[in-house]
């Protein structure tokens, strides 16, 4: 009886945090700041520290990812003759699935983790509390304009990835390895669509911004307030966010290719 | 002076957005999605079209002149009924043109190409053409080619 | 009108079956100094936070200003809060803004006034605690005293009507402590000020508070002016003032018997 009753007790407890979750997102997201241009500046700061400072790791794994899919592609397609196409592979692969996915999974490493940690430790350290009795809506102060922050970058950078990806493949392909550049273009040009595949792959890297944000700032605010507490709500926050984000691109494949 | 180097930070990594989103909607797309060309819609009726997919080109002389609309089943005659979105600029595609159903290469995609007719009168907005040619399946390629070959026994 | 900033009627409040509070009233004159002790575990913080509505009572009224604490409304209860100004335990100063910027920060919040008198107002509030010169360090290269008066400048960067010190005089050198004491002491004869001061630290305590409350188990032991309080007969204030480890007020968090728990050891060893 007993274990059945603990899985009871675990499958309320579930669903009772993502009710948690939900008055959470609804209650951040009904507050509208108090004035515009102090918004403004709480934002910025957060899209520099949440999406200048990711710049980085995208670029170089968006460039390493499209090098590895251009040589992959070529070895491939140069067995049927028809190594032309990778420009076509190379595109289709990284605006439809990888340029999101892998976007959101590094985005959740790089990003996430560290906003989870740093509300964490503002809680842990009374900061939260602090505001609170300042009478400043920590919500208003310190949620809203990260999770803002995570909804407005992680499109932005799944766009620079895929660019960068297209042209560390085109290096590898056109330059390196010898195929005719022209071909290369038009074929990638006639089977990419910007309103279905790009689009949807900002669509894709847009839901999974909602998802990873809002789970790395609600364990932030709702960790224990000590040092393994926060090391624990960290885990929580990548673990639950690839989770999600795999799970959802595989729901908004199967939604978008239902609409093709 | 801090806040201000921090908005221009915010403010490249904006518009370095931009410009990737710019390059895959020029570059890697060739902006060929949302064409926003004026079309006129004609229709025709095919026995098979094989694996003809919306959005598939359509080309007079390996042109493109415009692409399949929708493909839907003609219940009374168990016909496919395909519809074209022709660009408004051809506009002088005769009324008894043939409209075949090819393959790109051996494995590529499937096309509609047009035969040019002789007919003086040209197709306008729902117009329709007669004279169409199903895809070639390569299964019953191969039975008319077994068929024949042991007739000949 | 009542004379009573805060005054707490009846009021319990549980930690899981533990209970804090067991039907505590307590009041807090207006412009007065109260000083709120007792032995630590005593739940002297909560109810610094239930004053501020960040708890919420398991019964009984709380009354902030004339307004019962636990019935407000969330933007009501933010309304209230900046009558309010509090010196947390660990100062918790916000670490990614320099000193000056945590001291400007509640008058950028709840003010529309210009930078140079905001400028001007913080620059005060520093000399005031003796860190005017640190105004553009980072918290983290503050000593733990200079975050706590760093803490203490923000707190009443917007003149409060009520002022919560949460253990106030912990890890200060005794000038700083002087200097706090005499810093509450100044703000609550020129502004009228009232304050509530929670510690354990006896004699400063009763040296500043005009009135002074001992909590031990959930309960106001005992309440009165310091004099009072210093020649009560009660054991309880007699212990924690003479500062005796026996005596009615348990220095042990509840356990099983000593003698019971050492034996059990030895029979599984």
């Amino acid at each position: 009886m007993k274990p059945i009753q603990a899985a009871g007790v675990r499958a309320l407890n579930t669903i009772g945090a993502f009710g948690q979750a939900g008055l959470f997102l609804i209650q951040v997201m009904l507050h509208r700041p108090k004035s515009l241009s102090g918004a403004m500046g709480l934002l910025m700061k957060q899209i520099y520290s949440v999406g200048v400072l990711s710049l980085v790791i995208i670029l170089v794994s968006g460039l390493f990812i499209g090098m590895v899919l251009g040589l992959q592609g070529y070895t491939i397609l140069a067995k049927f003759g028809s190594e032309q196409a990778v420009g076509q592979l190379l595109a289709l692969t990284l605006l439809r699935e990888l340029g999101p996915v892998v976007t959101a999974l590094l985005f959740a490493g790089r990003a996430c983790s560290a906003l989870t940690a740093e509300i964490g430790l503002m809680k842990a350290t009374e900061q939260l509390s602090s505001l609170e009795m300042m009478g400043v809506d920590p919500y208003r102060r310190i949620i809203a304009p990260r999770f803002i922050a995570g909804l407005i970058c992680l499109p932005i950078l799944c766009v620079i990835f895929s660019a960068v990806g297209i042209l560390g493949g085109e290096f590898v392909a056109v330059t390196w390895l010898q195929i005719h550049g022209g071909s290369f273009w038009s074929l990638m040009q006639q089977s990419v669509y910007f309103s279905t595949d790009v689009v949807n792959g900002i669509i894709k890297a847009f839901c999974f911004a909602i998802a990873t944000t809002w789970i790395a700032v609600f364990q932030g605010y709702q960790c224990e307030p000590t040092s393994e507490g926060i090391g624990k709500a960290t885990t929580r926050t990548v673990v639950l966010g690839s989770l999600s984000i795999l799970a959802l691109d595989f729901i908004l494949t199967a939604a978008m290719i239902g609409d093709f | 002076m801090k806040s201000k180097q921090l908005e221009l930070m915010v403010g490249l990594f904006v518009v370095l957005g931009f410009a990737a989103l710019a390059y895959l909607a020029i570059q890697v797309s060739g902006l060929s999605g949302a064409s926003s060309k004026d079309v006129y819609q004609i229709q025709a009726r095919f026995d098979d079209i094989g694996g003809l997919t919306e959005r598939a080109k359509v080309s007079i002389a390996g042109v493109t002149v415009g692409e399949v609309d929708s493909i839907v089943l003609d219940k009374e005659l168990y016909m496919a009924l395909v519809t074209f979105n022709i660009y408004s600029d051809v506009q002088n595609i005769p009324t008894d043109s043939s409209f075949a159903i090819l393959t790109n290469g051996l494995l590529g995609e499937k096309y509609v190409g047009v035969s040019i007719g002789a007919e003086e009168e040209y197709l306008e907005q729902g117009g329709e053409i007669y004279d169409t040619q199903s895809a070639l399946v390569l299964e019953n390629l191969i039975s008319q080619f077994l068929f024949e070959s042991t007739q000949g026994d | 009108m009542s004379n009573n900033f805060v005054d707490i009627q009846n009021m319990s409040f549980y930690r899981g079956d533990r209970a804090i509070y067991k039907n505590i009233s307590l009041q807090i004159p207006k412009g007065k100094i109260t000083a709120v002790m007792g032995p630590s575990g005593t739940g002297k913080t909560t109810l610094l936070r239930l004053i501020g509505g960040q708890l919420m009572p398991d019964g009984g009224k709380i009354l902030l200003d004339q307004q019962n604490v636990p019935d407000l409304s969330r933007s009501q209860l933010y309304e209230a809060r900046k009558k309010i100004g509090m010196l947390f335990q660990s100062g918790a100063l916000f670490t990614d803004i320099s000193v000056f910027d945590n001291v400007a920060f509640p008058l950028r919040e709840h003010t529309d006034f210009s930078e140079a008198i905001i400028r001007d107002i913080v620059l005060m509030k520093l000399q005031s605690v003796g860190l005017r010169g640190a105004a553009a360090l980072m918290p983290a290269e503050l000593s733990g005293g200079m975050a706590r008066r760093a803490a203490l400048a923000r707190a009443i960067a917007l003149d409060p009507q009520l002022v919560m010190f949460d253990e106030p005089f912990a890890g200060q050198d005794p000038i700083s402590m002087g200097v706090v004491v005499e810093l509450i002491q100044r703000l609550n004869q020129s502004v009228g000020m009232t304050s509530v001061l929670v510690s354990h630290d006896v004699e400063e305590s009763l040296s500043i508070a005009d009135y002074a409350y001992i909590l031990s188990g959930g309960a106001v032991v005992a309440q009165g002016t310091p004099e009072e309080i210093r020649h009560s007969e009660d054991k309880r204030v007699k212990q924690f003032l003479g500062g005796l480890p026996d005596g009615p007020v348990p220095f042990h968090f509840d356990a099983n018997d000593y003698q019971l728990d050492m034996n059990m050891s030895k029979e599984r060893g």
